[in-house]
Order: structure tokens, then sequence, then C-alpha cells
């Protein structure tokens, strides 16, 4: 099945959910995200699932926490605020150990904030967001097919480890239509054996987040721990291009990396030796890769549409080899490849390593 | 090579639709595509613009700072969008709505090529196809993709209940290509 429809990003993502089996979705309206409850609101009733609009985000989190201990393959999306109305149920999904799928199409913010593309959003996602110590799994897609394979990644990887998975994009991969193949519906999964489907003829099961007894509290965190390096150690995906000898890693991910991978396209055709990393899961980060092409190159530049976010994980994940550059541009600014181009250039000729604000 | 043009004009006139007719021709002619909206506040009589890339390459960027070509179809996108040019570029101008003078446009490094949409598309036989006249005749005169394989791709292109609407369609893209061949 190898036909190329032509879809928007928001729509791939929503179809990628379905094939991936997913038959639940509790949401509350926000833009930019809209367009993924307007199609499954249609699409997933045909497709013998369940749509409910709730009363408000608090609702739709918890909404998706209830299908979630019953074993379903349970999303919602929203966009920045929304994101931060679900919180305190992200952290009881990650408390629970239990399963689910969260798109933020992110507003740029803080507060109500406005509706352009941004990646302000990284930091919230990628430490959790909520109270405790847990992670999401957090994946970024950067085109549209990916908006759809990494929806059906993102419930896949949710229920092997039993925690919360993110997908943060933006309005550019929500809003942009690209040619999308489909692979179709996956099997149905096997009935979750924690999943609180009924006791009848077996023992009860629970499931919870609350652990007063004494002792417990630390062995359900260092449980949780193990889990986030287990996704370290196996589930890190990203994307390296970096030829031999180059001596710049522009660093990016999702739309922004659209952006500069025109650049460095560009910059390479023009004799440069530059190379590009893009983080496509976020959390677990690829750690290893950054700090390998820190080694080598010895100057990294990260690009960013905010004001320095996973430019912390890069310089963690170097621990003080090379350089780590950063070129920001928030609130709803997005750049051209001339820019990132120029910002390349510049860094490269100075010489000088040093945090470059704006 | 990559292809980037943007279209702009009021919301209402089409320029999403072209644009999205034109990623969905370009795909089926095996290019990869990218259609990008303007997103925001628009609204009928507002402004909307889209970006369209093609390429035989991977495409990175889907926004461009410049653009090989702009299609104006409103004087407030006529006059905001033919800096978004790059030197040589083409600049079509629907002159059903911005009358052509001598001094327009302001830059004097780009192709402008006016044409009246609107009346062609009145010639066609409805004139609210004005936008596919003018597409119509940007592919003539850019040849970036054949007018058949755009005309080939509309019904596929058109959801069912508007299917009907198809052989409309592919006359108001003849007509705009035909203007081009009379020029």
């Amino acid at each position: 099945m190898t036909e190329k429809i032509l879809i928007k990003g928001s729509v791939a993502l929503a179809r990628g959910a379905i094939d991936a089996g997913c038959r639940c979705y509790f949401g509350y309206p926000i833009t930019p995200q809209n367009d993924i409850p307007e199609f499954l609101s249609d699409a997933l009733p045909k497709a013998g699932g369940v749509f409910i609009q709730a009363e408000s985000e608090l609702a739709a989190i918890n909404m998706v926490l209830g299908a979630a201990a019953a074993g379903a393959r349970a999303m919602t999306s929203s966009s920045g605020p929304g994101i931060s109305l679900m919180q305190e149920g992200l952290s009881y999904l990650a408390g629970s150990e239990l399963p689910a799928v969260v798109v933020n199409i992110t507003r740029s913010g803080p507060g109500l904030g406005g509706i352009a593309p941004t990646q302000g959003d990284y930091h919230q996602a990628t430490r959790g967001g909520g109270h405790g110590d847990y992670r999401l799994i957090v994946l970024a897609p950067d085109s549209a097919q990916e908006m759809y394979d990494l929806a059906g990644e993102a419930f896949n990887l949710a229920f092997r480890y039993r925690n919360p998975a993110m997908i943060l994009a933006d309005a550019i991969l929500g809003q942009m239509k690209e040619p999308v193949v489909l692979h179709g519906a996956c099997p149905a999964p096997e009935p979750a054996p924690w999943a609180l489907s009924g006791a009848a003829n077996r023992p009860p099961r629970l499931v919870k987040s609350l652990y007063l007894a004494d002792g417990e509290m630390p062995v359900h965190n260092w449980k949780l721990y193990w889990k986030y390096e287990a996704l370290k150690e196996k589930e890190v995906r990203v994307e390296v291009d970096c030829p031999p000898h180059c001596s710049l890693v522009v660093v990016a991910y999702g739309s922004c990396c659209r952006i500069a991978r025109t650049a460095v396209d560009r910059a390479q055709r023009r004799g440069l030796a530059v190379g590009l990393i893009r983080p496509v899961t976020l959390f677990p980060f690829p750690e290893k890769e950054i700090r390998q092409a820190a080694e080598r190159a010895r100057r990294l530049l990260v690009v960013e549409m905010n004001t320095g976010q996973m430019v912390d994980d890069v310089r963690l994940a170097c621990n003080g080899a090379g350089t780590v550059s950063f070129k920001g541009y928030p609130g709803g600014e997005v750049p051209t490849p001339d820019q990132i181009e120029a910002e390349i250039e510049r860094v490269m000729k100075a010489g000088e390593l040093r945090v470059c604000q704006r | 090579m990559e292809y980037a043009v943007v279209m702009a004009g009021f919301g209402g006139q089409g320029v999403l639709t072209m644009g999205d007719l034109l990623a969905f021709s370009g795909m089926k002619a095996g290019y990869n595509v990218t259609w990008m909206p303007s997103y925001g506040v628009e609204m009928r009589g507002g402004a909307a613009n889209c970006t369209v890339v093609l390429s035989k390459e991977k495409i990175g960027a889907p926004i461009v700072g410049a653009a090989r070509a702009v299609i104006a179809m409103s004087e407030p996108a006529f006059n905001k969008f033919q800096d978004r040019l790059v030197p040589g570029g083409l600049l079509m101008v629907n002159s059903s709505l911005v009358p052509a003078a001598e001094t327009r446009p302001e830059r004097g490094d780009v192709e402008a090529l006016f044409v009246p949409a609107r009346e062609l598309a009145e010639e066609s036989g409805d004139p609210k196809m004005a936008n596919l006249t003018m597409l119509g005749a940007f592919l003539a005169r850019t040849g970036l993709l054949e007018l058949k394989q755009v005309a080939g791709a509309v019904s596929a292109f058109l959801p069912p209940e508007k299917k009907k609407l198809a052989p409309g369609i592919k006359k108001a893209l003849f007509k705009g290509q035909e203007y081009i061949a009379s020029l």
C-alpha cells in the first residue's frame, strides 16, 4: 500500500492514532490543534471508537486516565494552556504507570500567548511537567508522514513501558499538507495484563499512584527511574547527518529542523563542513550521538524557536566537550533558511566559541 | 530543483484551494510537495495566503524567505508580497482587482504578468473560478506542471460532494492557458 495522500499534519496524526488502535479520544477545543478533534469526531465513531468533547481539559485528561486504566488505547490533544491544565492528570498517569498519548500542538506563550508556530513547551514536555519525579516519553515529528508514523510509535512505546507519551509539534506541522503513505490498521493489541477490565474469574488488580506504607514510595520511584533508564538505553530515535571532518553540527528538532535542514543543505553545497542532528525523541534524549558530534566537530549550534531550552540538554549531553552556541526565535517568530544559513556562517567564521544570544 | 510559489489574496478568493490543487497535482506528478497555509485569524474577506513548494528532492523548509513566483489576487497581496520574490522572479497579478500601471510593480527586477482572472472566469462560465484561470495562466507561463496533468488530477482532488465541479474547473484552467497563449 504505497498510495500517497495529501493531508494536514494534524489529520495525519489523527489517522495514525486510529491505525494504531486508538479508540478513545477525550479533548477540549483550542487553536491550533482543532483539526485533530475535528477529524476524530467524525472518524473515531465510524471506527467503532468513542469521541467525547469534555467540559474542560481537566475532565479530558482524567477521562484518558480512566480509559487507560481499563486498558484502552486512549488519547487527548491540546495546545499550550490546555496542556498546562492537564499536568496533574499526566503526573497521575505516570505515577499509576498508565499508557496514554497526549498531543501538544503548541501555542507561543506564556499565558494565552499566540497561535503561531513555536517550541516554547520543550522544558514542560521533557521534564515531566507535573509534580513528582517522572518523565514523559516525548516524540518530535518533523513532517506529516512522521505525524502519522509517530502517533503509532507513541502508543507502542506508551504500552511497552506503561508510561504516558507526548507528541510535541506546532502549527507548521499541524497545518502543513504533505504527501503521506498510510500503512493501514495494525492488528488489535493484546489485552493488557494489568488492565482493570473486570475481575470476574480472576484475582482483582489495582492501579494507583498513592504509596503511604513504610518504604513503598522510594521503591516505586526507583522502579520508575529504571524504566526511564531502559528508555534511554533502548528507545532513542535520532537523525544524524554529520559528514566526516565537519567542524560544526547544527542541532534542531521539529519544524525548526526543517528550516535548518534547508540552511545546512545550502551551506554544504557551498562547501562548508557542517552537519545536522535531529532528535526525534526529546525524552529519551540522544545524549550519546550529541556527545560524539561534539567530540568530533568541537562546535555545535542549537537552533530553536524559543529563547533556549533544548540547548540545556545539548550542554548536559556534551558535558564540556566542544562548545555550544545557541540561536533562538521565540514567540511565534519563524526563521527563514537564509537567517539560519547566515548564523551557521557567522559561528563558523567567528571561531570564538561562545553562547550567542540574539 | 526546488520551486516555491506564494499565493495570496482575500479569504474567499480560493487562494488556499488554488495552492492545494497545485500541491496535489504535483504529488500526482511524482514531486515532493508541501502546502503551508497562512494560519491565524483569517476569515472571508480577510487576508489569506499559502506557500507551495515542489521539488524532486526531499523538501526542507515549507516556508521560504523569497519565492520563485508570487500570485497576487488582491491589491493588499500585491503590495505586501512583491518583496517576497527572488530577483528575476515571476509576479502574477490579478488585474481584475489590481489595475496595471506603468509604474507597477515598484520592483524593476521581476517579471510582472497581469491576468484578468475574473473576466476570464466569466468567459469560461463561472466568475467564482478566477483562482483557477489564474492557476491555468501560471502553469502555462511557468511550465511547472503540464496543464493536462493538473486537469487530470482535478476529479481525484475534489471531495465527493464537489466532484460535479470538475468540468467547470478544467474549463477555467484551460481558459487561463489560452490567455497566456494569446499574449
